[in-house]
């Protein structure tokens, strides 16, 4: 298992990068940490002709603070996104997913651009995203434009990304005062790919009912789903225990996993219920805590 | 066939090669280099037998390309032990708790544990050792010993 032959590109900033891609984009592929795109090429299940290899490319890395939004820089590693008290503190959400994805040897490597432009259904950064409703800043040397998460994703690793387009930032939203988050995965090991995934943030009223509820199912389809039924039943109401356990399995029909060797359709249907029950109760509570102040 | 000029510093010695651009980091180091220590196992970043150090960091050196590391610096498990052959404290540990078996995924461990106890001075619990190892498998030996073998090489650097 050893990479086909390819020309090997490595451009030194942004917009050379750009350049590049605007040239070869047809027959090229962007790199980034590799940790998904090498494992495809050792298997030779893609074989592209150029290899653009953004890692020396700084302005794309990098973790900012905004008014609304912290963003993200497309070839920043997950170890630094795990590592950022910044990211703790205004989106931790994404500090608690983000340790579920791969191993440290994989993380010190892989990027959330990439993880992003790859669009693996289980895989933790876009279910995270799509439940933040985040944005993707997509860059060509054209134009630069701003997608939604449901813009963005497809199908099964399938973007609306163009060939002479990249990932050039992510915006993940700060968590509101008076919310709770959870995110909640089961893998068959530490590292796996999801069998399913669900990330969640509440913000209650002062009363103590549900202001605003914020979903998104990973593994379960080709795309994250928002369960936007499950979210406009829980506004309003007082989150008790049977409240959250009906809210949970409202949309578990809608869902439409692959079932394999892993874990049928139906499990994994099930499971999304169980771990659906378990975010929104973990959210509630932490937002009952006034975790966020 | 895409040639490139690598600069690359392994185990503290500067390497200056050209190569393909096809080249895996681990095979790199395995067929060009000599360095026979790092263990291929899956070539596709699930086993961790290939773990090396670059700059510091663990890294799956199967899911790298040799032309990624230009400008880096590598360290592979020949870097553990003294030039008089005597061994690192974590290779210690690891021989004195029978933490390997056949010996195919060690490598791996070494480097993940060498960098585990650098980001990780206090003594860990054993599900913070187990986590720091979830990204390497082990399919003879069993990981008990390796646990025992990690708490050990804490006592042993000290």
């Amino acid at each position: 298992m050893k990479p086909p032959k390819f020309s090997y590109l490595r451009p030194n900033n942004l917009s050379e990068a750009l350049e590049m891609l605007a040239e070869y984009g047809d027959e090229a592929k962007i790199m980034s940490g590799g940790q998904s795109l090498i494992p495809l090429l050792n298997m030779r299940l893609s074989t592209p002709a150029y290899i653009i290899d953004i890692g020396r490319v700084e302005e794309l890395k990098g973790i900012r603070d905004e008014e609304d939004s912290i963003v993200i820089g497309g070839m920043t590693r997950h170890a630094d996104v795990e590592k950022s008290p910044l990211v703790r503190e205004k989106c931790p959400l994404l500090s608690e997913g983000i340790r579920w994805v791969g191993h440290n040897q994989i993380r010190t490597r892989g990027t959330i651009g990439g993880s992003i432009a790859h669009a693996d259904p289980s895989a933790e950064l876009p279910c995270m995203l799509t439940a933040l409703r985040g944005e993707i800043v997509i860059v060509s040397n054209e134009e630069e434009i701003i997608l939604s998460p449901e813009e963005f994703f497809l199908s099964y690793l399938l973007t609306s990304l163009e060939p002479n387009q990249l990932v050039k930032e992510i915006r993940f939203p700060k968590i509101k005062k008076g919310s709770g988050y959870a995110f909640e995965e089961v893998a068959r090991r530490h590292g796996d790919f999801a069998l399913v995934e669900v990330a969640a943030v509440i913000e209650l009223n002062t009363d103590g009912t549900i202001a605003e509820a914020k979903i998104a199912l990973g593994g379960a389809n080709s795309v994250p789903f928002i369960p936007e039924g499950t979210e406009g039943f829980l506004i309003g109401k007082l989150p008790d225990d049977s409240i959250l356990k009906e809210a949970a399995v409202l949309q578990i029909d809608e869902l439409d996993p692959e079932g394999d060797i892993h874990g049928s359709k139906e499990y994994r249907r099930y499971l999304s219920g169980v771990l659906l029950e378990r975010a929104l109760y973990k959210a509630v509570e932490r937002a009952r805590e006034g975790v966020i102040a | 066939m895409s040639m490139n000029t690598v600069k690359i510093k392994v185990n503290g010695r500067l390497i200056v090669k050209e190569i393909e651009s096809r080249w895996l980091l681990s095979d790199f180091l395995r067929d060009k280099l000599g360095l026979t220590g790092t263990h291929v196992g899956c070539e596709h970043g699930v086993c961790g037998a290939c773990t090396v150090l670059i700059d510091g960091e663990p890294v799956r050196s199967c899911l790298m390309l040799a032309v990624q590391a230009d400008g880096l610096e590598v360290e592979t498990v020949e870097s553990l032990a003294e030039d008089d052959g005597s061994l690192h404290p974590i290779q210690k540990a690891f021989a004195n708790n029978h933490a390997l078996q056949c010996g195919f995924c060690t490598p791996g461990f070494l480097m993940s544990v060498k960098n585990f106890m650098e980001i990780h001075p206090d003594v860990p619990t054993d599900e913070e050792i187990r986590e720091a190892i979830s990204g390497n498998l082990c399919r003879c030996t069993g990981y008990s010993n390796i646990i025992k073998a990690v708490k050990e090489a804490y006592v042993l650097k000290c």
